[in-house]
């Protein structure tokens, strides 16, 4: 089933095409995996879903509803989870309540009724709940700056998870990890798919994108290259040729 | 005992002004180099409703409200420029007010509007509204500031890009700010206006943006009770040293200039840094 339906998104800068009609389906439950080399247009796809972006022309269908003209806000309430490529925690605040303003989503729907509301131990146990789920529970009150980046990517999923939303937009969530981390979070958005959570995921490590994928979108140079499953894709000269260049494939084979 | 009430007075008048711009550049983050603006939108309404006989109540509360209306089309506007560029810009909103006032001869040009009618509540009554406004606008703050309402300020004025990822709606907060900052900046001014009954263009000038302003960051930006002390003594001191008065953008400029440089906290941060509290812990908590 259709979650997510992208239909002939183009975004360009300044004359530079970003995006060229490009279409894509993110479906319920799946993982979806977004490659291809730098510049290819991935971030911005992710932006045009988010909102940070508006696409110059194309549809964007969540379930039937177009949210094209929807504010970034409010495409979060209306289910779209994303985690930024570079973690931006809030300093003064501890990790769990970093998560915990996310968390209480429903406490800051109505802006004026919530001067009103002042519990926050609900969503601070909540959170506590989540941060627990990807494995740092133990630096709950420690501020940002005194954790390492693999607590805080974990802490920004956590944060987005809070949300309870439909679907997890990640951009490259691996990024800077090393090999371990990186297979340890990648085992993590396994669980969160295995309970349901529907993800669409940019990621560069190419060995753990094939292993956790259901599967690939293939980007280049504003285009769709290619589109299926995991092991079929990366066989294709085509992709092949995008990430290494022409004439270097038979190495890479 | 006379001079008394009036310091007193004069205390929890610029208490309430300072309060009102720690909402918009404390909590929510927002510099304003403007505020004295809104001070003169409550002071000129409410001083020239209470001379064509209005009560002045009545007169208080439209000032309040007409400042705060003001307030919220100068955040409309204000909604995409940030940091600097809304120093900027609530700099002009400053000097568009004072340009506007000194032109105009319904509100007493250069002039300005004297024989500003008594209250009838008398020196210790007038004394009585205005702390017993100081306490309400501080409550409203501590209200705030314990809310999500106020959480959610504290996030946007760190970061508002996040704070939209987390489906935030970072206008409208940031809107609710400005009416509720302009109009108290308002309720400021008329109380200002009846309590020395003659106010000129000059009284809202710049300079007393920055005297708002230095209060704020000096008493600690988002501190209630750092910003009360700091305007109660900031208020007093020029009528105390006259020569403080003559000099009042110098000193303010410079103990500006030296709490950013040596304590960005201010006199809160500062006493924080000297008396330091362990923060609540609460997964500890939780675990026990």
């Amino acid at each position: 089933m259709k979650l997510l339906d992208l239909r002939n998104i183009s975004v360009s800068f300044g004359g530079v095409n970003a995006l060229e009609d490009v279409s894509l389906n993110l479906n319920q439950g799946e993982i979806l995996g977004l490659i291809g080399p730098n510049g290819a247009g991935k971030t911005t796809m992710l932006r045009v879903i988010t909102g940070v972006v508006q696409s110059n022309k194309g549809e964007i269908d969540l379930e039937g509803q177009m949210i094209n003209n929807l504010p970034i806000h409010a495409r979060v309430r209306k289910g779209l989870g994303f985690a930024q490529q570079l973690v931006r925690p809030f300093q003064e605040m501890t990790l769990v309540e970093n998560v915990a303003l996310a968390s209480g989503i429903e406490q800051t729907r109505h802006p004026w009724r919530s001067m009103f509301r002042v519990e926050r131990s609900e969503a601070l146990r909540e959170s506590l709940k989540w941060l627990a789920m990807v494995g740092i529970e133990d630096a709950a009150d420690s501020l940002p700056n005194a954790v390492p980046l693999g607590y805080l990517k974990r802490m920004e999923v956590a944060r987005v998870l809070a949300l309870r939303p439909r679907m997890l937009l990640l951009d490259e969530p691996l990024a800077g990890l090393n090999q371990a981390e990186a297979a340890a979070f990648a085992d993590i958005l396994v669980k969160l798919n295995r309970q349901g959570q529907t993800i669409l995921l940019i990621e560069h490590n190419l060995a753990e994108v094939r292993r956790i994928s259901s599967r690939l979108v293939v980007l280049d140079n504003g285009r769709k290259l290619a589109e299926g499953n995991p092991e079929s894709v990366l066989k294709q000269s085509s992709v092949l040729e995008a990430y290494v260049g022409k004439g270097n494939v038979h190495v890479e084979n | 005992m006379g001079y008394e009430i009036s310091l007193l007075t004069v205390m929890g008048i610029s208490i309430i002004g300072s309060l009102s711009l720690n909402l918009i550049t404390g909590f929510c983050g927002q510099v304003s180099l403007g505020h004295a603006a809104f001070v003169g939108i409550g002071a000129y309404t409410a001083s020239l409703l209470t001379k064509a006989d209005t009560s002045f109540f009545i007169a208080l509360l439209a000032g309040t409200l007409l400042a705060g209306t003001f307030g919220v089309m100068v955040g409309l506007a204000s909604l995409r420029v940030r940091h600097d560029f809304l120093a900027i810009t609530t700099m002009g909103v400053n000097f568009v007010f004072l340009g506007v006032v000194r032109q105009q001869e319904w509100l007493g040009g250069e002039l300005g509007v004297s024989s500003i009618p008594d209250t009838g509540l008398g020196k210790l009554g007038f004394l009585a509204l205005v702390l017993g406004s100081v306490i309400l606008v501080a409550l409203l703050s501590l209200q705030i500031r314990r809310s999500w309402m106020g959480y959610v300020f504290e996030a946007i004025s760190e970061d508002e890009d996040t704070a939209r990822m987390l489906g935030l709606d970072v206008s409208r907060y940031k809107l609710i700010a400005f009416a509720l900052g302009t109009a108290l900046a308002g309720l400021s001014g008329g109380l200002y206006a009846h309590h020395v009954r003659f106010i000129f263009p000059d009284s809202f000038a710049f300079v007393e943006s920055i005297t708002l302003l230095a209060m704020v960051v000096i008493g600690g930006n988002g501190s209630i009770i750092g910003v009360i002390i700091a305007s109660a003594l900031l208020s007093v001191l020029p009528q105390w040293f006259q020569f403080i008065g003559d000099y009042k953008l110098l000193l303010y400029g410079s103990l500006l200039f030296i709490v950013m440089r040596f304590s960005p906290g201010g006199l809160s941060g500062l006493t924080q840094s000297l008396f330091p509290k362990s923060k609540n812990s609460f997964a500890l908590k939780e675990n026990q």
